[in-house]
């Protein structure tokens, strides 16, 4: 403790180390947006080449001649996005029912351990999961799930051909044991973020548990839950190894999800070790170039939806 | 009457001495929070078609109460409640009934205004019906019109329903909250503090709005301002460390207080 009046308050020398901690701080911030932005510039210039040969054709067409040096990514883009899609389909229905149980059902105590094993499921690497799908997804694919759908809903063009395991069908099914996780750990915590003011506000009008939910949480919570969704979609559009391996590697377009099918990551994986010649690398960099346009939209739109939900509510009284 | 009333005797005459039925019930209710005991044995008769208030300083267990009488306060999990609550001779915590229907009768308005941000204004005032099953277009117009008359709101809404219910200011959410309230046409209303988030004319507005609504339903008002339970009670109860202190007509609880404590808080000394 100093005199009440005695404090020196001017300083004789200017607070150097400050200026270089904030100097510091500043450039490893600036570091990950250089990185990113060197990535991108790096991917454009190695992808000329393709860029000029092919330019927007390269969406369009199917064909991936490498000997021909006739590139088009649509077969890939076709397969990556239908077994996002597929997964997207079994994953969020799913993954929203989880939500709804952790958010509005479960007692306090059991809350943890779900949530923990649901999210243990993101941290199992691609390739395991990839193995899993092998020996078990594929066989049970093929010899169940395949000819039953065939008997069901063979009408349908979607479920005709013969079962092989390995194909679209099986791709989504494992993308979707990998993207549930998103989808639980962000709705939830959208769906927890939800003021009790609402529920109770549905609850005192004699709303059940279901009816609360439906009118009160779901509702609050739905741009989050599209962001949850948009998320799950980024993560299923990118995944590389474990679709790789179950989802046949065939370069086409077939009406059928028992059909093989193969997607942009999965190609460049597979092809670029041994891809010759200039034209043939431009236009692997080039098909990834397009995978991380969409994914950085996706995910963009993502977190844009889910601030908007955790961040608070602008819209309520003053 | 006698000068000096025992407490206990003025705990169930209450609303014969504002020449009332009873409306609502409590007989030794308690309620807990996990180890906390919030409510130690209220008995109180809550008069029909009447402002009763229930004021004391913060944590006396006036809104825990409050949410005994239709059943919220056991939504909040390791709650528990004993003793009876009996809404027109209805005990609401016998085996069988369903709080779920208990809350349609019994409605609720909260602290802090909570309409649907996702809905417009009608969606607002019929979704309590709504969920109770009605459909038809026609007679969900009249409910909506019905409840936001009631509510002081029709005039200042009936042009933009379908803007958002939190397109309003304050106060008038608060009223859209009443009439979504007042659609399912409840016996009893319960407002907790309801215009403590509110500015001092918006307040005045829900006062208002309260004794009118005092002709058709039975309100229970829980606030912290005493001038407010003055103004809009007919009946109050004064609560301290979650026991009832003194219960009767407002006028004479503020003027001639029996017990010495309540004395002490309405005077300013402590609260």
């Amino acid at each position: 403790m100093g005199s009440p009046q005695g404090g020196r308050l001017v300083r004789d020398t200017a607070r150097t180390g400050d200026q270089w901690f904030r100097l510091l701080l500043a450039a490893m911030a600036a570091a990950v947006p250089f990185v990113i932005g060197t990535m991108v510039v790096a991917l454009i210039a190695a992808a000329w080449p393709a860029i000029l040969r092919f330019g927007a054709r390269f969406l369009i067409t199917t064909t991936w001649d490498p000997v021909a040096s006739q590139f088009g990514v649509l077969s890939f883009v076709y397969g990556t996005v239908v077994s996002s899609a597929l997964a997207l389909l079994i994953a969020v229905p799913l993954g929203l029912g989880v939500s709804i149980f952790l958010s509005e059902l479960v007692p306090g105590w059991l809350r943890t351990p779900i949530s923990f094993l649901v999210e243990l499921l993101a941290a199992i690497p691609s390739v395991v999961i990839g193995l899993w799908g092998i020996f078990v997804l594929v066989p049970w694919v093929r010899t169940t799930a395949e000819p039953a759908l065939q008997a069901s809903l063979g009408f349908l063009p979607l479920f005709r051909g013969p079962p092989l395991g390995l194909g679209l069908l099986t791709a989504g099914l494992i993308l979707s044991v990998m993207v549930v996780p998103f989808v639980v750990a962000v709705s939830t915590a959208v769906m927890r973020a939800v003021p009790t003011a609402q529920r109770e506000a549905a609850q005192a009008l004699g709303a059940t548990r279901w009816e609360t939910t439906r009118t009160a949480v779901l509702p609050y919570a739905r741009s989050g839950i599209l962001g949850a969704i948009f998320l799950a979609l980024a993560r299923a559009l990118g995944e590389t190894m474990a679709v790789t391996m179950v989802i046949g590697n065939v370069a086409q377009i077939r009406v059928s999800l028992f059909a093989p099918a193969y997607t942009i990551p999965a190609v460049i994986a597979n092809e670029f070790a041994e891809a010759t010649g200039d034209l043939y690398v431009a236009a692997l960099v080039y098909a990834g170039l397009v995978l991380l346009v969409v994914t950085v939209a996706m995910n963009a739109l993502a977190r844009l939806l889910v601030n908007r939900v955790v961040q608070g509510p602008s819209f309520i009284a003053e | 009457m006698p000068k000096q009333l025992e407490v206990r005797d003025v705990e169930t005459h209450a609303p014969t001495l504002v020449g009332a039925n009873t409306a609502v019930q409590t007989d030794d209710l308690h309620a807990w929070f996990d180890q906390l005991h919030a409510l130690r044995g209220i008995t109180l008769n809550v008069p029909e078609r009447q402002v009763t208030a229930i004021i004391g300083p913060s944590g006396c267990g006036k809104s825990t109460f409050l949410r005994c009488l239709n059943r919220m306060h056991e939504l909040v999990p390791s709650a528990r409640v004993s003793g009876t609550v009996r809404v027109h001779d209805q005990d609401i915590y016998a085996p069988g009934i369903d709080p779920v229907l208990v809350r349609r009768r019994v409605g609720m308005v909260f602290q802090k205004p909570n309409p649907f941000p996702t809905m417009n204004i009608y969606d607002n005032v019929a979704a309590g019906v709504r969920l109770a099953g009605e459909r038809d277009r026609r007679r969900l117009d009249d409910v909506v019109e019905r409840s936001l008359r009631a509510a002081a709101l029709w005039e200042e809404v009936k042009d933009r329903l379908r803007k958002p219910g939190t397109s309003l200011s304050g106060g008038q959410q608060q009223r859209l909250c009443i009439a979504r309230a007042l659609a399912v046409s409840p016996e009893v209303l319960l407002m907790d503090e309801p215009a403590s988030a509110l500015d001092p004319a918006a307040t005045l507005r829900i006062e208002e709005l309260a004794r009118d609504l005092a002709k058709e339903i039975t309100i229970v008002i829980v606030t912290h301002n005493m001038q407010q339970a003055a103004r809009v009670s007919d009946v109050t109860g004064f609560f301290l460390g979650g026991q009832l202190v003194e219960f009767g007509p407002t006028n004479g609880l503020f003027t001639r207080p029996t017990d010495k404590r309540t004395e002490d808080y309405i005077t300013g000394r402590f609260g």
